[in-house]
């Protein structure tokens, strides 16, 4: 009862052709090699300039001099992050940075989740003209409406604290909103009305159905937009030094000032030649600003990479 | 019976009315106050010279005089912006199509898919401006082996000027330039799986080649997304806290000679050139046929 043993299949040269090129249905090996090594060419010059900053923040400075040393640094030398921990301040930096990422965020994603639902589910005069606002809103250079905000909040002593961010994400004028709002429009756009008609016949409120029926269905998005939100405004630079500078200080803003940073604690006038301030200490400061990012990015990759295909954001 | 039937009607859709203004009114508030009143304010700074004091501002009215002084008498400025302009209108083709490039092998099926998709969207998590500062302070942004090789060089030597700094800016940002396409990388990848399959079959059914089919049925079905990616890289690249032009207004915000008036009237001079730029892309790039989304 054994099965039949399949005949081995005979190299001709057709099929061999067929291996190696592809046909319709399936790629040949030629053709993949070819797709592998563009992509791992364009990857690596991608790459090129992290792979830079990871050798050199390893180098010490007997190595920086030494011409030989290019790629592979002949012992890894900590020293480097030692000083670039000290002059981030990095431990209470960090900390504020993520109370600066995470808090706006939340306020933001979760206004922006409020109208995406309203816009996606209610019928009201005005709406098309508020897409275009909402568009406004993305296009307007932050330059232009930043300065009164600051003013203002200098009136009322909230110039530096937490605050100059919380209140424009608290009312949908966050960072980035406007993609934010669209990703949610097009999230409940995608989500069936049955539930949520069925819950309006049993007598739950509007605001009921949108907290209990429709968010559920909307979770993928809310992380999507968390995640994404966190990533600006960690990276945002121009708002958070016009609004928290004096204040709460975050990591890019202290990259900004590395080296200033860097004279005060090692004055160099002081400190021997190979406590100057270095391209290797450099590299290392910038690699501390982004490891957090990195590890987040790693971690949570599948919800980056694959959220945007089906966060419609490229719907609109 | 008809007169109340409609009655009810119009109060359910004005119910309907208010629930949605009640969900987008946070919104509508801070559109008000955040965005409308800044911008008006600012609009009101550009038109006066603005001097900080300790109990508020004082202002003393100019006219249009900080939009002449911006275009006329300073000629960093004008200098400045056409740079970003010229900068902007080069790299948003370079964006698309590399972006597009990497978005068609993508939507291959082969192993490791997942890693490169890692790879080719990572910058978009670290592009903030003072890291990207210090990048490019090392000049590891430039294309490698090629920016600095003598050949290039002597090359760009012999060109005009108005040619040779756009080259030199591509040349020595190339990899800036690609870090900006992770987004749109994702945008193109998601449009290219939306395109129904069965168009793909039937073309090869009918013997279009690969290239035929690229030009014939994947170029067109994505002439909406390349509108949007191109309106996405023009403004995340304007916004860019490193970008010249906002470093100059920047700059100039806190100085004596320049001031929040001056300041406020590049600002609206540079949005502007931002809407001039989108509007010209959306001439070029807007979808021909109607195509339904």
């Amino acid at each position: 009862m054994k099965p039949p043993r399949m005949k081995p299949p005979r190299i001709t040269r057709d099929t061999l052709k067929l291996r190696l090129l592809g046909s319709r249905s399936r790629h040949g090996v030629l053709p993949m090699i070819f797709v592998y090594a563009v992509l791992t060419a364009i990857g690596f010059v991608y790459l090129y300039p992290l792979l830079y900053m990871f050798v050199n923040s390893l180098k010490s400075p007997q190595d920086l001099l030494n011409p030989m040393v290019q790629w592979i640094p002949t012992q890894s030398y900590l020293g480097n992050y030692a000083k670039a921990f000290r002059v981030l301040a990095y431990p209470q930096t960090l900390l504020s940075t993520v109370l600066v990422s995470v808090a706006p965020s939340l306020l933001q994603v979760w206004v922006a989740a409020l109208v995406g639902y309203g816009l996606a589910r209610y019928r009201f005069w005005g709406k098309r003209l508020l897409f275009l606002l909402i568009f406004a809103t993305f296009i307007i250079p932050p330059q232009n409406t930043v300065i009164p905000q600051m003013l203002t909040y200098r009136k009322f002593g909230l110039l530096g604290s937490l605050w100059s961010l919380l209140l424009p994400a608290l009312l949908g004028q966050g960072f980035k909103s406007a993609i934010f709002i669209l990703i949610f429009y097009q999230t409940f756009l995608s989500l069936p009305r049955a539930l949520e008609e069925a819950a309006r016949l049993d007598g739950a409120s509007d605001l009921g159905i949108f907290v209990r029926v429709a968010l559920p269905g909307a979770i993928p998005a809310f992380i999507v937009s968390i995640i994404f939100s966190v990533v600006w405004y960690w990276n945002e630079t121009y708002l958070t030094v016009v609004f928290l500078e004096g204040g709460i200080q975050t990591l890019p803003m202290q990259l900004a000032k590395f080296t200033q940073a860097y004279e005060n604690l090692y004055p160099p006038g002081m400190v021997n030649i190979f406590d100057r301030l270095n391209e290797a200490v450099k590299m290392s400061g910038t690699f501390l600003i982004i490891l957090p990012l990195l590890v987040m990015y790693f971690v949570l990759q599948k919800w980056f990479v694959e959220s945007i295909e089906r966060s419609g954001l490229a719907g609109e | 019976m008809t007169g109340r039937r409609a009655r009810r009607e119009l109060s359910f859709r004005l119910r309907e009315a208010l629930y949605g203004y009640g969900f987008v009114a946070l919104w509508i508030v801070g559109f008000a106050l955040f965005t409308v009143a800044p911008l008006v304010e600012t609009f009101l700074y550009s038109l006066n010279n603005v001097t900080v004091t300790a109990t508020g501002i004082q202002m003393t009215f100019l006219a249009w005089n900080n939009y002449t002084r911006a275009l006329l008498t300073d000629p960093t400025f004008v200098q400045l912006l056409i740079e970003y302009g010229v900068e902007t209108l080069v790299s948003v083709p370079i964006v698309l199509i590399f972006a597009l490039i990497i978005a068609l092998f993508l939507n291959m099926d082969f192993r490791f898919r997942g890693l490169f998709r890692v790879i080719f969207f990572l910058p978009v998590v670290i592009t903030s401006g003072p890291v990207i500062k210090e990048l490019a302070a090392q000049g590891v942004t430039a294309a490698p082996q090629v920016a600095n090789s003598p050949l290039i060089v002597n090359a760009l030597a012999q060109v005009p000027p108005y040619l040779r700094n756009p080259i030199e800016y591509v040349l020595t940002s190339f990899i800036l330039i690609l870090w900006f396409s992770g987004v749109q990388i994702l945008i193109y990848l998601s449009s290219l799986q939306k395109i129904d399959r069965s168009i793909y079959e039937a073309a090869s059914v009918d013997g279009a080649s690969g290239w035929e089919t690229f030009w014939k049925i994947t170029l067109p079905a994505l002439s909406t997304t390349t509108l949007i990616n191109a309106f996405y890289t023009i403004i995340t690249l304007s916004h860019f806290s490193e970008n010249k032009v906002i470093r100059y207004i920047y700059s100039q915000t806190y100085r004596v000679e320049g001031g929040i008036g001056y300041a406020s009237a590049m600002s609206f001079l540079y949005f502007l050139v931002l809407i001039l730029l989108l509007l010209g892309s959306f001439v070029l790039l807007r979808p021909r046929t109607k195509s339904e989304l």
